[in-house]
């Protein structure tokens, strides 16, 4: 008893003793994000006398190439800090780019607003049912996160092939090309779509009851089902939330390349929960935020993208990024002995 | 006509976990302003029984009257809006939030974000907090009062699950083992509370293995022994010995 009064004061002490290292426990993303920047920015200038980061198409790139995983990650935020997964969302982007692809394709001959309204309308609301069966089979019939929505990761898949007659599905509109490809103010319109979602999340999770909600359950779920909290109807909600980014992902995709594709979002289940974890959040729960999963997903995108801009071979992207990973969870495990909070040893 | 009616009676009130009979034909009656000690063995069934009244388990037996109505408690909320606040044995707090937050879980105030959007009152739930362990009289130092209560050490954790039952004003507070992490002085605090709170009318369910607890706080007792009712006594007629005695049997 005395040794463990002695060891947590003694915790205590070096926390006082280092504000310095307090203050990257909890802002290294932000840090390292700062040092690659500064890493390639060098290199950029070294190796070919231009700069990395002053550097419109640069930036535009990497924003284009963040846009889709983060969208994934977004929703992925919420199901992790109440504690789930979801591992459909990549499919559940591919099925959403197919859907509006198919519409917009049968309603060639209509006004071609008319049939991207459809396109989005339909495409978007598909994109809700698996999240809802998720959700269901999550919150009401106690199916494992990991269990049910890698059953529907499968099923999502099955269906956008099956949706696309097994290729990609082109579209001709004028309309979905300026969608995907249009700028507002010098911004490509994803990006801006993507923006306009991130800042929607964020007030969702960090304002609002629901978000407050949502910390509860990954924190302690009892404890919110005691305090009254609806934690099923809520539970459900969530992955409904994740679906609907996901959809947002796959219509997005479809524009940017006027054409579905039920493989659209594949490589990205990863990437979106590598942000998240990137961002700061727990997969046991509890903690994340909106903000720390757009760094997350600039974090990866950057290094992608830098990677392949000073000419490394691509395939170091994906150890860079998994070492990140590492790194991440690893800085989480040892931020009681940075700031003095203790956890259960063991 | 209404004040002939107890707050709460409880009737043939049975539950089993599979195999396991927790509780077996257990009723009573309390009324305002009243305080029922509960008292058993481990495993008697009083925090099962506490559950049951506060919405967490449905009875597989028996019925609760509240206030004269059958309550058809099938969860939490619905015990809260009706006035029953309960202090549960393990904690139910979230770790993960400040004090304000759990002081507030489930009911966070709320304002509006430029006079549109629904907005969670943070400065409210903490400026509640603080209010509310000051008139508890327990020090939580200030700069943790915004820091996840996982910092906290039992005692204040113990403290802030009270403060959020006191804090909303319940007609029925439920404390089960409330002084368990608590020092000798913050024990003391706590049966001061429990006699302020039933001075103003609020009848109270208090759970503790405290013999001198029991003796100091409660108006009756009850014996519960394997799920049974073994005994239900009037504080002035009741001894610690016969209390004992009927907690293990014999
Ligand atoms: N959720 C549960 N699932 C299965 N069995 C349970 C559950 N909760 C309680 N029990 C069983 O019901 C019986 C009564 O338990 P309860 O928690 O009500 O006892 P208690 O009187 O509060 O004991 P203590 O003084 O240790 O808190 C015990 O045999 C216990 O094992
Ligand atoms: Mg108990």
């Amino acid at each position: 008893m005395a040794q463990l009064r002695t060891s947590r004061a003694l915790h205590e002490q070096e926390a006082a003793r280092h504000p310095v290292l307090v203050f990257l426990a909890a802002a290294w993303p932000w840090f390292f994000l700062f040092l690659l920047l500064v890493f390639f920015e060098t290199w950029a200038r070294l190796a070919y006398g231009v700069s990395f980061v002053f550097n419109g198409f640069n930036a535009q790139s990497i924003a284009l190439f963040a846009a889709a995983p983060l969208l994934l990650g977004l929703g992925q935020t919420f199901v992790i800090i109440a504690g789930g997964i979801d591992l459909s969302v990549g499919f559940v982007m591919g099925l959403a780019a197919v859907i509006m692809a198919r519409v917009m394709q049968s309603l060639a001959g209509v006004d071609p607003g008319l049939a991207l309204a459809a396109g989005i309308l339909v495409a978007f609301l598909v994109s809700l049912i698996p999240g809802w069966i998720n959700g269901t089979l999550v919150s009401r019939l106690r199916v494992p996160a990991f269990i049910g929505t890698l059953g529907m990761y499968g099923v999502a898949r099955g269906t956008g092939f099956l949706a696309a007659g097994g290729t990609t599905v082109p579209v001709n509109n004028p309309w979905l090309f300026e969608m995907g490809n249009g700028k507002l103010l010098g911004v490509p319109i994803p990006v801006v779509i993507t923006i306009l979602v991130v800042i929607a999340m964020h007030y969702v999770l960090s304002q609002t009851r629901f978000g407050q909600h949502t910390y509860a359950i990954g924190g302690n779920r009892a404890a919110a089902l005691r305090a009254g909290i609806n934690v099923r109807r809520h539970t459900l909600l969530l992955y409904v939330i994740s679906a609907g980014c996901a959809g947002i992902a796959g219509l997005l995709y479809t524009a940017r390349f006027s054409a579905g594709a039920a493989q659209a979002g594949e490589p990205l289940l990863l990437d979106s929960i590598a942000a998240v974890v990137i961002g700061g959040a727990s997969l046991f729960g509890g903690s994340g935020t909106i903000i720390g999963t757009v760094i997350g997903a600039l974090i990866i995108a950057i290094i992608q993208y830098g990677l392949v801009f000073i000419d490394v071979e691509p395939f170091w992207q994906f150890v860079a990024v998994g070492i990140v990973i590492i790194v991440s969870v690893l800085i989480d495990q040892s931020r009681e002995r940075l700031t003095g909070e203790a956890k259960d040893e063991g | 006509m209404k004040a002939e009616v107890p707050l709460l009676r409880c009737r043939g009130i049975g539950k089993r976990f599979g195999g396991v009979r927790a509780l077996e034909d257990v009723g009573f009656d309390l009324d305002r302003g009243e305080v029922l000690a509960l008292a058993g063995d481990n495993g008697a069934g009083k925090s099962t029984l506490i559950k049951i009244i506060s919405g967490v388990y449905h009875a597989d037996e028996g019925e609760v009257l509240f206030d004269g109505a059958r309550m058809e408690f099938d969860n939490p909320r619905a015990a809260r809006d009706a006035g029953i606040e309960t202090i549960y044995q393990d904690l139910a707090l979230a770790d993960n939030l400040d004090v304000g937050a759990n002081v507030f879980l489930g009911r966070e105030p709320e304002t509006r974000f430029l006079g549109l959007l629904p907005r969670v009152d943070r400065r409210r739930m903490r400026a509640a907090a603080h209010e509310v362990l000051e008139t508890l009289e327990i020090d939580i130092p200030p700069s943790k009062l915004t820091e996840p209560v996982r910092n906290l050490s039992g005692g204040q954790r113990q403290a802030v699950a009270i403060g959020r039952a006191i804090f909303w004003k319940a007609r029925l507070l439920i404390m089960d083992e409330p002084t368990a992490a608590l020092g000798v002085p913050e024990q003391r605090k706590v049966r001061e509370l429990v006699h302020r709170l039933r001075a103003q009318g609020v009848a109270i369910i208090f759970i503790s293995h405290n013999l001198q607890d029991i003796m100091a706080v409660a108006d009756r007792i009850l014996v519960l022994r394997r799920g049974r009712k073994v005994g239900e006594l009037p504080r002035a007629e009741a001894t610690g010995d016969e209390i004992v005695r009927l907690m293990v049997g014999g």
